[in-house]
């Protein structure tokens, strides 16, 4: 049955059955691949996408629970790559194979947008859910630190520019 | 100056490539099999063959070969050509190879080999491409080739003030004569600007912002969805199944049994179900009923496994493997301290967080496939054996892995996907579920190992004797179940005496990261470290005086090139970084250290853990010291790497995969746990000894030695010995 989607800002209509889980209309409806199959049952995070800007599991998100939401996926987190998370990243090189880093990043940001400036517990706390088959843990922590602070550094230089005018 | 691991014959082909630029090829012989390649699998040659394209434009192109699994090959071997043809790093446009041995030589991700396999020919081919340039643009100038000189991608004239770019001398560069290349001058590392400089992934850009990098994001025109089910008992052929009713649901074009073959790391017997989408193809198998004809594995068990082992190691050995001395006469001198330990490691799966998938398209009596193979040479192999054609009549593109782990060395998807294709006549991507992964995994082999060991009054280890209980049949082991004779301390201690014994297995097995010496240096450093307790010693010392006695000479064939100098250099190293025996630890917390010589690596580890009263660990830190010769060659993926291994390898320690009526008990990550980022160890120093020797490899030595670490660790926090895994079997878990 038909279901309309509000993906990256796009308003699109699939027809598929209810219980289909939202990944799989991403990935193979929409051809949106940046959203990774990893378990199948929520375990891993490899899935991670924002629907009303939570971070959620798209492997088990029925397509019918998000219809109508705001659906965020890695391709849509900052139009040209310059979110913070993802300058990070590069700069910080922080993946080995990469498969799980969409994941990850999309869970960073959701943690980012409500707590700007996190700790080492907050990130571990928030993170957990995201398997990193390649361990790079460490990076990843650091990574979400370094966007933190560039995300400080952006709107502390717009406040500037604000100011100055 | 560097000691050379390799030494081959070679020559080079040049042509002009399309487009007015140079193409340029590298042809080696076939050198040596490396000592350290994926035991228990099929002999690896190491050919190598690059290819350089500079255009017109200066923009140069370089193909990285070999598969890329998260180990940053599709950095290094580029970095390494373009420093010799020194260019600047941020001209070079990488490209992937597609599979073609005859073409690029040796295509293959396993045993830590192409840093040793590649370092000298990539050099050279950078070097000989500089020559060839160098030559071109002497002749443009009329002066001697000794007049000129080379920076970042342009031929400079410093008497005339002249120069030039390489783009505009390719033509010309392509029709000079080729050198030979054991002639071509290789730089002094002190002039290095691309080896030994941090540079991030090719790729990173590309993870970090969704594209469709990876093999499960390939899709062809047309191509159609296939889930294959497999028999819970490995290998039974389908008796019985409901093809009709499935044939009947929503997008299934095609439902089909495969007789399938009986080689556990090919084509098993199962059911095909095939449909417009993936979504519809793993909806339709859901309804799938099969009925699993009778198959002998059934009757095997994990329990069964280990009291057969517990029987076997009691006796004689099957095989012996090595004899020095005499250990009984040492376990019975006066003053000997006999220490004893029967230790276990379990089956664990490798489990890459991107699941198996590949695309097969069969048409016309060709076969073109695209996929995330460690080993493509094996899968066109297996493709054209299983499907009965010739290998000319398969192309294979090597797509980007989720992971591989020694997971994607076997081809056992590639050829379900070529097969399913072929019987339906069209494109097809197969993509298995986590579930058919972990039930479906080359597993790493469980192990037995039964210790006795001495000391004497000195604390010195005078006696050590394994009986290895591993898997396989006569002579034959089950593949990666496999160990040599000399393992240290083979060598280094007067009576040793060493043999194995073997249990019949039906369950696929193969090589995980770091084969063999990642369940090894559990045992053995574990054992090691109960010996030098039982000594009375330090453990640090302990291990330093052992690796001063070398009793024995390594055989002329047969040694493994472990150096013991080497060895305490890093133990040395890494036991004053880490503060060993200079700190007071609180109650509860203690520090162990392990060394290992992997995949031509050397490396010691020492960690800090806690254990509380309800047997929870913390890896508080971890210190990493390594020495894989004179070059980290790229020092910003190398850390990752390093890292990497010690959190899979700490992984390693809570996982297992138990056999029941001979099939998998476990499905998912909910019961095989992968480290967690708030269990992983919050510190992971990494230091390097950057010593005289030629470049190893890095994928899998930092692994090992980590497990026995922690093991020892934690028996200095709590004084509980872990002689078995996983951790969980004795009531621990991570805090």
């Amino acid at each position: 049955m038909p279901f309309t989607l509000n993906v990256n800002g796009k308003t699109t209509t699939v027809d598929v059955p209810g219980d289909m889980p939202l990944l799989w209309v991403l990935r193979d409806v929409m051809n949106l691949k940046g959203t990774k199959f990893g378990c199948g049952i929520g375990q891993c995070g490899a899935c991670t996408v924002h629907v009303r800007g939570r971070a959620q599991r798209a492997c088990q998100t029925p397509v019918s629970a998000a219809a109508g939401a705001a659906i965020t996926t890695i391709e849509g987190l900052s139009p040209d790559g310059s979110h913070p998370l993802q300058q990070a990243w590069q700069e910080l090189d922080v993946p080995q194979c990469g498969y799980c880093q969409a994941g990850q990043i999309m869970t960073a940001a959701a943690l980012l947008s409500t707590k700007p400036r996190p700790t080492d517990a907050d990130i571990n706390t928030a993170m957990t859910g995201n398997l990193c088959r390649c361990g790079t843990y460490t990076r990843i922590r650091e990574a979400v630190h370094r966007a933190a602070s560039l995300g400080t550094n952006r709107s502390t230089s717009t406040a500037q520019g604000a100011g100055a005018e | 100056m560097t000691k050379n691991l390799i030494t081959r014959r070679s020559f080079m082909q040049v042509s002009a490539a399309a487009g007015g630029g140079m193409l340029i090829a590298l042809h080696l012989d076939p050198a040596e099999l490396l000592a350290q390649g994926p035991p228990g699998g099929p002999a690896v040659r190491y050919d190598a063959m690059a290819f350089v394209k500079i255009a017109p434009d200066g923009l140069v192109t370089i193909t990285s070969k070999n598969p890329e699994i998260g180990q940053g090959i599709k950095n290094m071997l580029p970095m390494i050509i373009a420093d010799e043809l020194d260019v600047d790093w941020s001209s070079v446009k990488v490209v992937q190879a597609d599979v073609d041995q005859s073409k690029y030589g040796a295509q293959v991700a396993g045993g830590s080999t192409a840093t040793p396999t590649n370092w000298d020919p990539m050099r050279q081919v950078g070097s000989a491409i500089r020559q060839m340039v160098l030559a071109a643009a002497a002749d443009k100038w009329s002066v001697p080739v000794t007049e000129l000189t080379t920076s970042s991608g342009r031929v400079m004239h410093a008497s005339s003030k002249r120069s030039v770019g390489y783009g505009e001398l390719a033509t010309a560069a392509a029709a000079k004569p080729v050198p030979t290349l054991s002639m071509v001058p290789l730089k002094d590392p002190k002039d290095y600007k691309i080896i030994g400089k941090p540079m991030r992934g090719v790729d990173t850009a590309a993870i970090t912002t969704g594209k469709p990098v990876f093999s499960i994001d390939f899709t062809v025109p047309g191509m159609l969805w296939a889930v294959y089910q497999k028999s819970p008992v490995f290998g039974a052929k389908v008796a019985s199944s409901n093809l009709d009713q499935i044939k009947t649901m929503p997008g299934v074009k095609h439902a089909f049994v495969v007789e399938g073959t009986t080689n556990l790391q090919g084509l098993m017997p199962g059911v095909a179900i095939v449909a417009d989408s993936w979504y519809q193809a793993n909806q339709a198998r859901k309804a799938l009923k099969v009925v699993w004809a009778e198959h002998p594995t059934s009757a095997q068990t994990s329990e069964s496994y280990q009291l057969k082992a517990d029987s076997l190691g009691k006796g004689a050995y099957a095989t012996k493997l090595r004899t020095d001395g005499d250990v009984e006469k040492a376990f019975a001198a006066p003053g000997a301290k006999v220490v004893e330990g029967a230790y276990m490691y379990p089956f664990i799966p490798h489990a890459p967080l991107e699941p198996q998938n590949c695309v097969a398209s069969w048409q016309n009596g060709k076969l073109e496939l695209w996929a995330p193979s460690q080993t493509p040479a094996a899968g066109l192999a297996i493709c054209a054996q299983t499907l009965g054609i010739q290998q000319s009549d398969i192309t294979m593109h090597l797509m980007k892995t989720g992971g591989g782990f020694g997971r994607r060395l076997t081809n056992d998807y590639v050829v379900e996907s070529a097969w399913i294709s072929k019987q339906i006549n069209a494109p097809v991507k197969l993509l298995w579920t986590r579930e058919d992964d972990m039930g479906h995994d080359m597993f790493r082999p469980a192990g037995f190992h039964y210790l006795k060991g001495a000391v004497d009054s000195s604390g010195k280890l005078t006696a050590w004797r394994n009986h290895f209980v591993t898997f396989g049949e006569g002579e034959r082991y089950a593949p990666s179940a496999n160990i040599a004779g000399i393992q240290f301390p083979a060598l280094f201690v007067e009576n040793f005496d060493f043999g194995d014994s073997k249990i019949p297995l039906g369950v696929p097995t193969g090589a995980l990261r770091a084969p063999g010496s990642h369940a090894f240096s559990f045992v053995f450093q574990s054992f090691i470290d109960e010996l030098a307790h039982a000594a009375g010693k330090d453990p640090v010392q302990f291990r330093l005086d052992l690796l001063a006695n070398k009793v024995y000479q390594a055989p002329e064939r047969g040694g493994d090139g472990f150096d013991a100098a080497r060895m305490a250099a890093v133990v040395k190293m890494i036991a004053e970084k880490s503060g060993w025996g200079t700190k007071k630890l609180p109650q509860g917390t203690g520090m162990g250290i392990a060394f290992q010589y992997s995949h031509r690596g050397y490396f010691a580890e020492v960690a800090e853990v806690s254990v509380d009263s309800n047997k929870r660990i913390k890896v508080n830190k971890v210190w990493v010291g390594g020495d894989i010769g004179s070059q980290i060659i790229n020092p910003m993926h190398a850390e990752n790497l390093v890292q990497g291994g010690v959190i899979e390898g700490i992984s390693h320690m809570m996982q297992e995969i138990t056999v029941k009526g001979g099939q998998v008990e476990q499905s998912n990550f909910h019961q095989v746990p992968i480290l967690r980022m708030a269990q992983a160890p919050p510190v992971i120093e990494v230091h390097w000894i950057k010593s005289n020797n030629s470049p190893t490899g890095l994928g899998e030595p930092s692994l090992p030695p980590i497990l026995p670490a922690v093991a020892n660790a934690i028996f200095a926090a709590s004084g509980t010995r872990v002689r078995s895994l996983p951790l969980s079997k004795h009531g621990f878990r991570w805090a």
